[in-house]
């Protein structure tokens, strides 16, 4: 039996995923045309490589269709419902690190923790008649951490790509999203929140807990491990 | 699912108490418009109410409660006083516990009466001891109106007091806000840096829908409290003590007697809770065993304002309340559009009555 590797199919997380197993001695390699997402693990036997999409990642492992994975933390907390109960972090990987944060305008001199902007969320819906909008595609984190935080009055408005110009567009007063330098948010016009680190991510080499291990898999696993020192 | 007949004839039962106390059959939609919920409860209905579309209709949810639509029923025929009762299936996802179940029966009792409150707050917990009679549950009760009347009494600005009104179903938040309002947490580095800059706004672009007189107008709200003493600490020790009740009811009324000389602010509240102990007592409650609580159902996404109930089955603290409870006047301000009535209600699952009759 094989047991079912999923990593990135194209991009940067793609080859710093290549490079991250090639430097524990592990060869992935793509097979046929540029184009075709097939692919093979040399070095050890036993495991299929399978290149996906790095948001599908997160369901495949869930369903247990692929034994291991690698994806971005933040993906597996929003897309899988208590996901430690289905997946388990074997190694952090130490690249794709970006941090999911709230951002206000700038000119919110009024506004720099969870506690200001609950107050001006109050006050927003006073004054317009509707919740305090936050652009984000990260729904389960952000509605979880806001919960946590006791922040009332707001609403969040879905935007799957291009978030930091909602509030320019006045399609949202706030964003949450993912940032490594921060660059983006200064070119809107937006800030960070002192306190509104939701979740810091990276990408990491998950195991599903739902895959079926048969004794042999458990065998390659236990290799693959020792070769990845995890 | 097996358990489903014994659970709808369960339900016809005590639906047949109800119906003989007068109550009215209502029956409501299970799809409800969305943005009703959403702007009543906000953004964790989504993570506890199942959202679908269509492209007409817009948003639409499950019902994850029968209160709303029954409410909004009321507001349109409007006869007073009224009682009715449904029953009927709600929807709750459940995105932690997949053991607990996410369709599950609910027969309610609601009871429309501006009139008599405290006697419609005794007659609703009353029937539904009766109609579970014999399964030996625990009752617990709270009541919301001496904890607002405490907030109301608080010697300080009124920005001061609705801020703590908002967040009283949050203990966090509340419990930070006290300790801010109080002096007990020391200024934020941030906001004493924008305190003490005269002109924050001189060469600032806003952007977006918030304006800038918005946040001009913040800011003056900030200035005018950081000019405000703190709320003394012997007012926030009585509202601890309020929030740290946790006995008979007949202990707590002394106790709370006590309280009101020092916060006169609630002598109301605790003269409509004596009165509605009185009024418990005559439809036959035992109130001198009954529980309170003054945290009670703090934690949980609810609408309740005054009394607040529910019962439970000490030998499976595996399951949830058999029955919950409670006054919600401002529930019906809020859908009323202003105008608001009187309103009290509770539901029993019947599935769970089925489940512990198993064991007697």
């Amino acid at each position: 039996m094989t047991i079912k590797l999923g990593v990135p199919s194209k991009g940067r997380l793609m080859e710093k995923t290549f490079e991250w197993f090639a430097d524990r001695g592990l060869t992935l390699v793509k097979t046929g045309s540029e184009r075709e997402y097939s692919g093979e693990v040399q070095g050890i036997a036993g495991v299929e490589l399978v290149l996906l999409s790095a948001g599908e990642i997160p369901r495949e492992l869930s369903a247990g269709r692929i034994h291991l994975g690698v994806t971005g933390s933040d993906l597996v907390r929003e897309k899988i419902p208590n996901w430690n109960s289905r997946v388990h972090e074997l190694a952090l990987m130490g690249f794709g690190g970006a941090d999911l944060i709230i951002a206000v305008p700038n000119g919110w001199v009024d506004v720099d923790t969870l506690d200001d902007l609950d107050a001006a969320a109050a006050q927003f819906r006073r004054t317009h008649g509707f919740r305090l909008r936050i652009a984000t595609k990260y729904h389960r984190l952000v509605r979880d951490f806001l919960r946590d935080h006791g922040v009332a009055d707001y609403q969040l408005v879905d935007s799957q790509g291009a978030t930091e110009g909602t509030v320019r567009n006045e399609t949202a007063e706030a964003i949450a999203d993912i940032t490594s330098t921060g660059e983006t948010l200064r070119a809107n016009g937006l800030k960070i929140l002192s306190d509104s680190l939701v979740h810091s991510s990276q990408a990491t080499l998950f195991k599903s807990r739902t895959a079926e291990w048969l004794q042999d898999d458990r065998a390659t696993l236990n290799r693959l491990e020792s070769l990845l020192r995890v | 699912m097996t358990g489903l007949r014994q659970t709808n004839e369960e339900a016809r039962r005590i639906r047949a108490i109800f119906e003989a106390q007068g109550a009215q059959v209502v029956e409501t939609d299970i799809l409800q418009p969305a943005d009703t919920l959403l702007d009543l409860y906000g953004e964790d209905i989504r993570a506890r109410a199942y959202v679908t579309d269509d492209s007409l209709r817009g948003e639409l949810m499950l019902r994850p409660d029968f209160t709303v639509p029954v409410v909004q029923w009321h507001m349109e025929t409007n006869a007073e006083p009224a009682r009715y009762t449904y029953s009927g299936k709600v929807f709750r996802m459940q995105e932690d516990d997949p053991s607990r179940p996410n369709e599950y029966v609910q027969v309610g009792y609601e009871v429309f009466d501006g009139q008599a409150p405290i006697h419609a707050d005794a007659e609703v917990f009353a029937l539904i001891a009766r109609a579970l009679d014999g399964l030996n549950l625990r009752a617990a009760t709270g009541d919301y109106g001496i904890l607002t009347a405490a907030v109301q009494g608080l010697n300080t600005t009124d920005v001061r007091k609705s801020a703590l009104m908002r967040h009283i179903w949050r203990p966090r938040r509340f419990r930070s806000l006290l300790d801010r309002f109080g002096g007990r947490t020391p200024v934020p580095a941030a906001r004493a840096a924008l305190l003490a800059t005269a002109e924050p706004l001189s060469g600032v672009t806003v952007l977006g829908l918030r304006s800038e007189a918005e946040v001009a107008a913040r800011i003056d709200t900030l200035r005018h409290d950081a000019a405000q003493p703190p709320i003394a600490s012997e007012q926030i020790a009585l509202l601890e003590e309020i929030l740290a009740l946790r006995e008979t009811c007949p202990n707590v009324l002394g106790h709370l007697r006590d309280i009101a000389v020092d916060m006169p602010a609630i002598s109301a509240a605790v003269t409509r809770f004596a009165r509605r102990l009185e009024a418990l007592s005559a439809a036959g409650i035992d109130v001198d065993s009954l529980e309170f609580e003054g945290n009670f159902g703090r934690t949980s996404l609810e609408y309740y304002d005054g009394f607040v109930f529910g019962f439970y089955a000490d030998a499976r603290p595996d399951l949830p309340a058999v029955a919950t409870g409670g006054r919600y006047d401002a529930l019906t301000r809020v859908l009323g559009r202003g105008r608001s009535v009187p309103a009290v209600g509770a539901v029993i699952r019947p599935e769970l009555v089925v489940a512990l009759r198993g064991q007697v």
